[in-house]
């Protein structure tokens, strides 16, 4: 069984939101609306300054709240690779998915239900990468198995120091961040 | 830039009990993949067609998808070598330009004052015929040189084209003297070389980058951003210099919080160090080096506590970061920037920047500078050009002896004084001069002196507004333009096709070009029928395919050498033929021969200097209202250190005006109060605070640098406009 997951290069990321533009034309996103974003986190004072800069989105959890408080059985499990998703048309649009997320990945569609990241399932399912992995023009996102001992993910997780975010959470996000 | 999800939260928060109560509603409706929202790409609906981008100069390789017969998106053509696939947040939002709803439709003539955006939409035999009727009387009362053309970016081609054959060669780009003039003049004195469009900067191979101000990955020029990211993730180190913190500064090993204003100070302070420790490429300097001995003791009073004192970085800092550089030469790359014309002392700071590559021994050299290459793709045999006695209007008497592109200001000044002859016709294409010159009223007072003011535009942009004639052209995705030969790494060519149809009664540059030397009596020197003849023909002429060209929209040829030592001859095309330590031409004409620190104006209590630059996600001021890009960002913000902020008492979010020395107000905006700039300066990104009307995303959305830079200081040796000189105050009262 495949695990998906991503891992991503905040060295290499420099939050130039083609992402988030490609999700947009990928999967018409509507306006004012989005599945991704970027996070500029800095600490430090001038001039002595630290920035993380994250391309984030839903973490596609192992344990994610928002399909277990889901009233009406729309947010689930898809059976490949463990990704995150909602059936549009048995969506209320009740928001409690929005609520559970500690992540604030979820949105209401202007057609009335949740919507967020699917890892592009359309194009994975044809072989191909998330539309944001694709464009990315700095090589910082990679998508694949990450039960795969041998995907390119380990071998990254396995080499580099790495953090998931707001694991204290409990919900075991399967986006993982290189330092 | 950061898209915060809060806001998405708090209505969930707010209405989470009401909606509640209907939860059940759909909870019946059978399992269904209505997640699939997208056909697969490889389904009978969708085509590909390659073509390249004009979102920006770069000319990025594109394939754009078209999906039941609407324009879905656009990915980067993975055969080209600048997009390498991929394309950067602006390309991929292209199709954005498509579907804005301000668009252009039809020819319009002006109905009231310049500047009133008030027309009525006429044919184009109308509106070509009215425009051939000026030009005629302008070159029989004046002589066909008082007809200028204003150009940006490769759509401009055939109207120059034009513009030649009528007999003006009064055609100027704000690429030169508001943008990367004098990089390349700088370079030009030290190397015999300009820069060049794109850069020949082997950032992919370099050990170590040093970035002076420039802010790749906001400036996202897409190879270079590329090769940036490949660099950095691969362990290369970077060394940043900038007032501000830029995403650059954030993956740097060395951060320089260098003072506005203090380049050449620091960077002649790092040649101080690297010299007289002798840190150089030692054999490099001896083979090619002129008056280098000369250059040495010129610049031994640059020491880092000299330095320190000028720039405000720490005399251990500049050691540090000169001995890291050191340490990784000839790979050691100290990129010349783009927009380089910031003080007035541009050309002598690019040169100072030339110098520090060439002790690194950088020029030609893997890691370094490259030698572009590009395809024998001869030009169309067009008939000569006829000859003018007279020289061009921007520089008389060469008053700016080493500019060696016209300068856009120059065409303005002989506009408004009628000196050395008078200039009484304006085409515009491809750039919104009221965003891209300073001083918007100098550029206001030359175009009310105008028989003929003509702009060629997709939206009607502010510069359209102050048109008599505006003529709509299909975006690039709708239109042919001029083949792209361009001169890289490996030599390719490139097309640019239409992808869909243009909506309207839009007209492409070739066409509008071709109809109007027709009706200026100018038809032989559009021999072709239409642009598809024209390509046939030059590929043709070259041993090259059009339907292959079409098809895969790249062509490229045999890889050639572009380094030294891969066979390119190391002869430096300078009055010396080696590498200028010690300028004579310079000398010569009154310079410095080694580029000297001389101090900037400080800003007076309660102002500060305004900078600005880039943001990944728009160009120039001509994207804000793509409605993709809106999306990403609508407005601009004003950065300001936190302490400061605090003193106002104004916290991010909070919106100010600003004030500059002139008093001219700006419109109101955003504040991003930030630890990432110094106190002594403020920063935003260019090319909002649009105040034309009709575009209604764009209309009064953030502030305009622009219109606050009514000061410029012209560098004398290229006639640059340095535009970081302007001080502004905040002001509290919206």
């Amino acid at each position: 069984m495949a695990r998906f997951g991503m891992v991503i290069d905040t060295k290499k990321c420099v939050g130039c939101m083609d992402c988030v533009v490609a999700c947009k034309t990928e999967n018409n996103v509507p306006e004012g609306l989005n599945r991704d974003w970027i996070v500029q986190d800095v600490k430090g004072t001038y001039p002595t300054l630290n920035m993380q800069i994250r391309t984030e989105r839903c973490n596609h959890c192992d344990n994610p709240p928002c399909v277990y408080c889901c009233p009406c059985g729309a947010s689930h499990i898809h059976e490949l690779g463990g990704v995150v998703l909602v059936y549009h048309d048995k969506c209320s649009g009740c928001k409690a998915c929005m609520a559970a997320c500690p992540y604030d990945a979820r949105f209401i569609h202007p057609d009335g239900y949740a919507n967020k990241c699917t890892f592009c399932i359309h194009r994975v399912e044809n072989g191909m990468d998330p539309a944001c992995v694709s464009v990315c023009p700095t090589h910082c996102m990679y998508f694949g198995d990450l039960d795969d001992p041998n995907s390119e993910l380990n071998k990254l997780l396995n080499s580099r120091k790495h953090r998931a975010l707001i694991t204290e959470a409990g919900t075991k996000p399967q986006i993982f961040y290189l330092d | 830039m950061d898209v915060s999800r809060r806001k998405f939260l708090k209505i969930s928060g707010a209405s989470l009990g009401l909606v509640a109560a209907s939860s059940t509603i759909g909870g019946f409706v059978k399992k269904s993949n209505a997640f699939f929202e997208n056909k697969s790409e490889d389904s009978k609906s969708v085509k590909k067609i390659p073509t390249y981008c004009d979102i920006c100069f770069w000319k990025c390789g594109a394939i754009a998808y078209v999906r039941d017969g609407k324009l879905w998106k656009i990915e980067g053509n993975p055969d080209d070598p600048l997009s390498k696939g991929r394309l950067c947040p602006r390309g991929t939002g292209g199709i954005g330009a498509h579907y804005d709803k301000d668009r252009l439709t039809s020819p319009l003539i002006r109905k009231n004052n310049r500047g009133e955006e008030e027309w009525v939409a006429v044919t184009w035999d109308e509106a070509l015929t009215y425009i051939a009727d000026k030009m005629q009387k302008i070159k029989s009362s004046y002589g066909p040189e008082s007809m200028a053309f204003f150009s940006h970016g490769i759509g401009g081609n055939f109207l120059k084209h034009m513009i030649k054959a009528y007999g003006s060669a009064n055609i100027a780009a704000p690429s030169f003297a508001q943008c990367r003039g004098p990089r390349d003049v700088g370079f030009r004195m030290t190397f015999g070389e300009d820069i060049g469009s794109p850069e020949r900067t082997d950032i992919e191979n370099a050990k170590c980058l040093v970035l002076i101000g420039s802010h790749l990955g906001e400036n996202m020029h897409n190879t270079q951003v590329q090769e940036f990211a490949k660099m950095n993730g691969d362990g290369g180190v970077i060394i940043v210099a900038d007032p501000r913190f830029s995403v650059a500064a954030s993956k740097a090993k060395y951060y320089l919080p260098v003072k506005p204003g203090t380049d050449i100070a620091l960077v002649n302070a790092w040649m101080n160090v690297i010299v007289n420790e002798n840190l150089y490429d030692k054999e490099y300097v001896d083979k090619y080096g002129f008056g280098f001995e000369q250059f040495k003791a010129e610049i031994q009073k640059y020491t880092p506590e000299w330095a320190y004192i000028e720039t405000g970085v720490s005399p251990e800092l500049i050691r540090d970061s000169a001995r890291e550089m050191a340490k990784y030469k000839p790979a050691t790359l100290i990129h010349p920037g783009r927009h380089t014309t910031w003080y007035g002392d541009d050309a002598q700071r690019s040169r100072a920047i030339a110098l520090l590559n060439a002790l690194m021994g950088s020029w030609g050299r893997k890691g370094g500078f490259f030698y572009p290459v590009s395809m024998d793709v001869p030009a169309y045999p067009y008939p000569e050009y006829p000859h003018s006695d007279k020289p061009k209007v921007d520089n008389p008497d060469k008053k700016y002896p080493f500019a060696h592109e016209t300068l856009t200001t120059g065409i303005r000044e002989a506009t408004i004084t009628g000196k050395p002859y008078p200039v009484k016709g304006w085409l515009v294409y491809g750039t919104n001069l009221m965003q891209a010159l300073p001083n918007r009223d100098e550029t206001i007072k030359a175009i009310q002196n105008l028989d003929l003011m003509v702009v060629v535009d997709v939206v009607p942009s502010e510069i359209a507004g102050w048109a008599d004639v505006v003529l709509p052209e299909p975006v690039y995705l709708e239109r042919y333009d001029d083949m792209n030969v361009e001169f890289f790494k490996e030599p390719f060519v490139a097309i640019r096709q239409p992808v869909v149809e243009p909506p309207n009664e839009q007209k492409p540059n070739w066409w509008i070009a071709k109809k109007l030397a027709e009706k200026l009596g100018l038809g032989n020197y559009f021999p072709w029928n239409d642009i598809e003849e024209y390509y046939k023909t030059r590929l043709t002429n070259a041993g090259l395919s059009f339907d292959e060209l079409k098809k895969k929209g790249i062509i490229k040829g045999k890889k050639q050498p572009i380094y030294f030592d891969e066979g390119v001859p190391d002869k430096f095309q300078t009055p010396s033929g080696k590498i200028e330590f010690y300028s004579l031409q310079l000398q010569e004409k009154g310079f410095d021969p080694v580029p000297k620190f001389n101090k900037q104006k400080e800003p007076p209590a309660g102002t500060f200097r305004l900078l600005f630059g880039r943001a990944p996600v728009h160009t120039f001021s001509k994207t804000q209202n793509n409605p993709l890009l809106y999306d990403m960002m609508s407005e601009n913000e004003i950065w300001v250190n936190k302490d400061v902020a605090n003193k106002y008492g104004l916290k991010s979010g909070d919106y100010v005006k600003l004030k500059n020395q002139d008093g001219v107000v700006s419109n109101k905006i955003k504040v991003k109060a930030t630890e990432r700039i110094r106190t002594d300066c403020v920063y935003m990104v260019h090319g909002f605070g649009h105040n034309a009307k009709k575009q209604t995303l764009a209309y009064g959305k953030g502030a305009s640098d622009a219109g606050l830079i009514t000061k410029y200081a012209v560098d004398p040796l290229m006639g640059g406009n340095g535009m970081s000189v302007n001080f502004v105050s905040l002001e509290m009262q919206l």
